[in-house]
């Protein structure tokens, strides 16, 4: 329960050393009844889990789920995701009340269609990423608000990541999202349509995966081991079979007079619960009956842990309390120590510093456009007085060409005169010598 | 060996013989002359790795023809860029020599980004239809212009039992103008009947709205006795197989077949899956058309394309041969 964790000494790595002495009681006082109580709480309060199920589409997801949980959360009448063509890469979640035995459990189912399924099918992990970490963030605002009555856990608990069963070996795809989800959520690869292979491709295909996981340095979810013996063993049992192949299907058909769930071949019956068939009922068993709250638990105190410290770590970035988080960025995010108001000190210098800033540069903008301007305006001044100039001397020079062409006429007219002058006195000698003549001889 | 006849003209112009004369036995003379020389075969098997290609091929052919038994390890790398890996064999049968070449396509549809993937795949073939064109237009030609030219291309499709991948129509849309294309569904046993049938006929459809043409391409029939064999075959494809080259024993026969913790899987089994089918119509029926489409239709293709352009046929540089016909 993650209620109990939810005190901030938890947080804080107390450094105080205490020595625990166990001590016999005289009587019984009671407090055995302690997980009861607790159990009681619990149940009525419900739980909550979500599953995320990754892989590229036709690889039985749907089915798979179906399987699972034993009801139809892709039926027909909605059919799961992979029955539509998606373009891009899509995030989708179901929710679904399933009740048992008088306990609860709010399930959240979230698929990825489209995931793989393109040509080009680089940052088709990144919506995933974007989804897983914007579900931390609603935690870490809910789990800062004042009022934190209702916090619904809505993070990311398990992904389910299916492989292709080509028998032989991660695809480069495989391998780029594993590493990049591994230190978000707790990553369950799983061999899907387990009834391609035969027993022995099997083995050898679980070898050659588990091989490159660890070349590749993936950490996947690992089981915890627990005090028990009997359970280490089973535990260790599972170890081996991983990474788990699953068949998955809610046909119900009979074999041998018994009825099972499985997939009718012209050859035989694979059968869904039969441990020989698939890992099936391994992977229904840890995921379900054994570890749901281990893995809350470890998506609470690392995955989200992790979240936490990176995402605080950028605010608190240059100044408070340097000494408690110098190098102390560990996973378990030791942040201690936040004084708030010193960080809204900060934030206030920060703002204040900035407001300056903007305010110097928008000073220094407006200095520039005014030199623009002025120089635009001398410009076109200088302009101006050129075409002047200009103008001026075009109209000295029609001045001086009008002034020539009237000297040409003047003299023209002067010649023309003349001319007159000397036609006249022509006339007036003729005349006088007609008169002349006339007086003389009498030519008429 | 039957004694000499003659022959009278009818109105037909057909003539009707009245005796034998023998013409019968070319194709005895030809069946003589095809096993003395032989022939080539030359298949290109794609789809990305992991849907038993390989096994298949073996299995087809009944040996270790291909690039797998050839000597390489069982869990290579995926290879980075597409590679195209060419291995061939001389096998016999019946006193028929044929060269069968395998050309595989490792590292196709594996990587993250499979932008392009099919440039390589196109490139190759245009590159044996090319050097066919050279010696065939060469001066002294060869007796027997040696074929390498790809006859058949088989694409094999994940059987995911929803819908045809991008990448699978991508590819087909671009290659299947240049080479025989036949779509076969991998490792159908991981479906049942039921969902094969289902998955068949999307498939199918979704082929016919994108224009895919696959072999038998509808357009080449010539008769009608061809179009009705072959509407028959174009009804059962894309045949969903099975392969593989371990044999075992079921019911006092040795079959080849995979051993499930919950039955064995005959591959020649025709209720199991339609191998059977497959490798007759392949190899039993259609060899010969496969490569008579190929040389008469797609090479011919490319053939015109490249005495088109450039006014004929230059020297040709190694630039010239990277041009695709899509």
């Amino acid at each position: 329960m993650y209620m109990l964790y939810e005190a901030s000494i938890n947080r804080m790595r107390v450094s105080v050393c205490v020595s625990l002495k166990q001590r016999n009681l005289e009587g019984y006082v009671g407090f055995a009844n302690l997980p009861n109580q607790v159990y009681r709480k619990s149940v009525k309060r419900g739980f909550e889990f979500t599953l995320m199920v990754v892989g590229e589409s036709g690889l039985g997801k749907s089915t798979l789920i179906n399987s699972l949980f034993l009801t139809d959360l892709y039926s027909k009448d909605y059919p799961g995701p992979s029955q539509r063509i998606k373009k891009t890469v899509q995030v989708e979640q179901s929710k679904v009340l399933i009740k048992e035995g008088g306990v609860q459990l709010t399930l959240t189912i979230v698929d990825t269609p489209g995931f793989g399924d393109a040509v080009d099918n680089s940052n088709c992990w990144q919506p995933v990423i974007n989804y897983i970490d914007s579900k931390c963030e609603d935690f870490l605002n809910a789990e800062s608000r004042v009022n934190r009555r209702s916090m619904p856990d809505n993070r990311v608990h398990c992904c389910l990541y299916f492989i292709a069963p080509s028998g032989h070996g991660l695809k480069p795809l495989d391998i780029e999202f594993m590493k990049r989800l591994h230190d978000k959520v707790n990553v369950i690869p799983l061999i899907a349509k387990a009834d391609t292979l035969t027993p022995e491709e099997c083995q050898l295909f679980k070898k050659q995966i588990m091989k490159e996981i660890q070349e590749h340095k993936i950490k996947i979810y690992e089981f915890p081991d627990t005090e028990d013996d009997d359970d280490n063993k089973l535990i260790r049992k599972i170890k081996e079979k991983m990474p788990l192949a699953v068949v998955g299907s809610n046909v119900v058909i009979e074999v041998n007079g018994k009825k099972v769930r499985g997939r009718q071949y012209p050859w035989g019956v694979a059968e869904v619960e039969n441990g020989e068939h698939c890992d099936f009922t391994v992977l229904r068993n840890m995921l379900i009956r054994t570890h749901m709250q281990d893995l809350k638990d470890v998506t609470n105190n690392v995955h989200y842990e992790n979240y936490r410290s990176k995402k605080l770590a950028a605010v608190t970035c240059n100044g408070v309390d340097t000494s408690k988080t110098k190098g102390q960025l560990t996973k378990y995010g030791t942040i201690s120590g936040k004084y708030p108001l010193a960080q809204m000190e900060e934030e206030r210098r920060e703002h204040v510093m900035k407001m300056k800033k903007m305010e110097a540069e928008m000073e220094q903008v407006f200095e520039m456009k005014v030199k623009e301007k002025k120089q635009k305006l001398k410009d076109s001044e200088a302009e101006l007085e050129r075409r002047h100039e200009q103008m001026k001397r075009n109209l000295e020079a029609q001045y001086k060409e009008l002034e020539e062409k009237r000297r040409v006429f003047e003299e023209e007219k002067a010649n023309w005169e003349a001319q007159q002058r000397i036609l006249e006195q022509q006339k007036l000698d003729a005349s006088k010598t007609m008169e002349k003549n006339k007086k003389k001889g009498k030519i008429f | 060996h039957s004694p000499l006849v003659f022959s009278s003209h009818n109105s037909s112009g057909g003539s009707t013989l009245l005796g034998y004369i023998g013409i019968d036995t070319i194709i005895e003379q030809m069946r003589k002359k095809t096993m003395k020389t032989g022939f080539d075969f030359n298949i290109m098997v794609v789809g990305h790795s992991g849907l038993g290609k390989s096994t298949l091929v073996n299995t087809l052919f009944k040996s270790h023809v291909s690039r797998k038994s050839a000597g390489w390890a069982r869990d290579e790398k995926i290879p980075k860029t597409v590679e195209i890996k060419a291995v061939s064999h001389v096998i016999e049968e019946g006193g028929v020599k044929m060269k069968l070449t395998v050309v595989d396509t490792p590292g196709f549809g594996d990587q993250i980004n499979n932008d392009n993937c099919w440039e390589p795949i196109s490139k190759y073939i245009n590159e044996q239809y090319e050097k066919f064109l050279k010696e065939e237009v060469n001066i002294t030609r060869k007796k027997r212009i040696p074929d390498t030219r790809v006859h058949c291309c088989i694409y094999f499709i994940s059987p995911t039992g929803h819908f045809l991948r991008q990448l699978d129509t991508e590819f087909m849309k671009r290659l299947s103008h240049s080479v025989n294309i036949i779509p076969v569904i991998a490792k159908a046993d991981t479906m049942t009947l039921e969902e094969r049938q289902e998955f068949k006929q999307r498939v199918r459809k979704e082929l016919e709205v994108s224009g895919i043409e696959f072999y038998p391409q509808k357009e080449f029939d010539e008769d009608m006795e061809d179009k009705s064999d072959n509407d028959k075959i174009r009804e059962a494809m894309p045949f969903a197989v099975v392969g593989s080259d371990k044999e075992y024993q079921v019911n006092g026969k040795r079959v080849l077949g995979r051993k499930t913790a919950w039955g064995i899987v005959e591959v020649e089994n025709p209720n199991h899956c339609e191998f059977a089918q497959l490798r007759d119509f392949l190899i039993r029926s259609h060899l010969q058309d496969l490569k008579e489409v190929t040389h008469n239709i797609h090479y011919e293709t490319y053939r015109a394309k490249r005495l088109n352009e450039n006014g004929g046929l230059h020297p040709i540089s190694s630039s010239d041969t990277q041009e695709s016909n899509l």
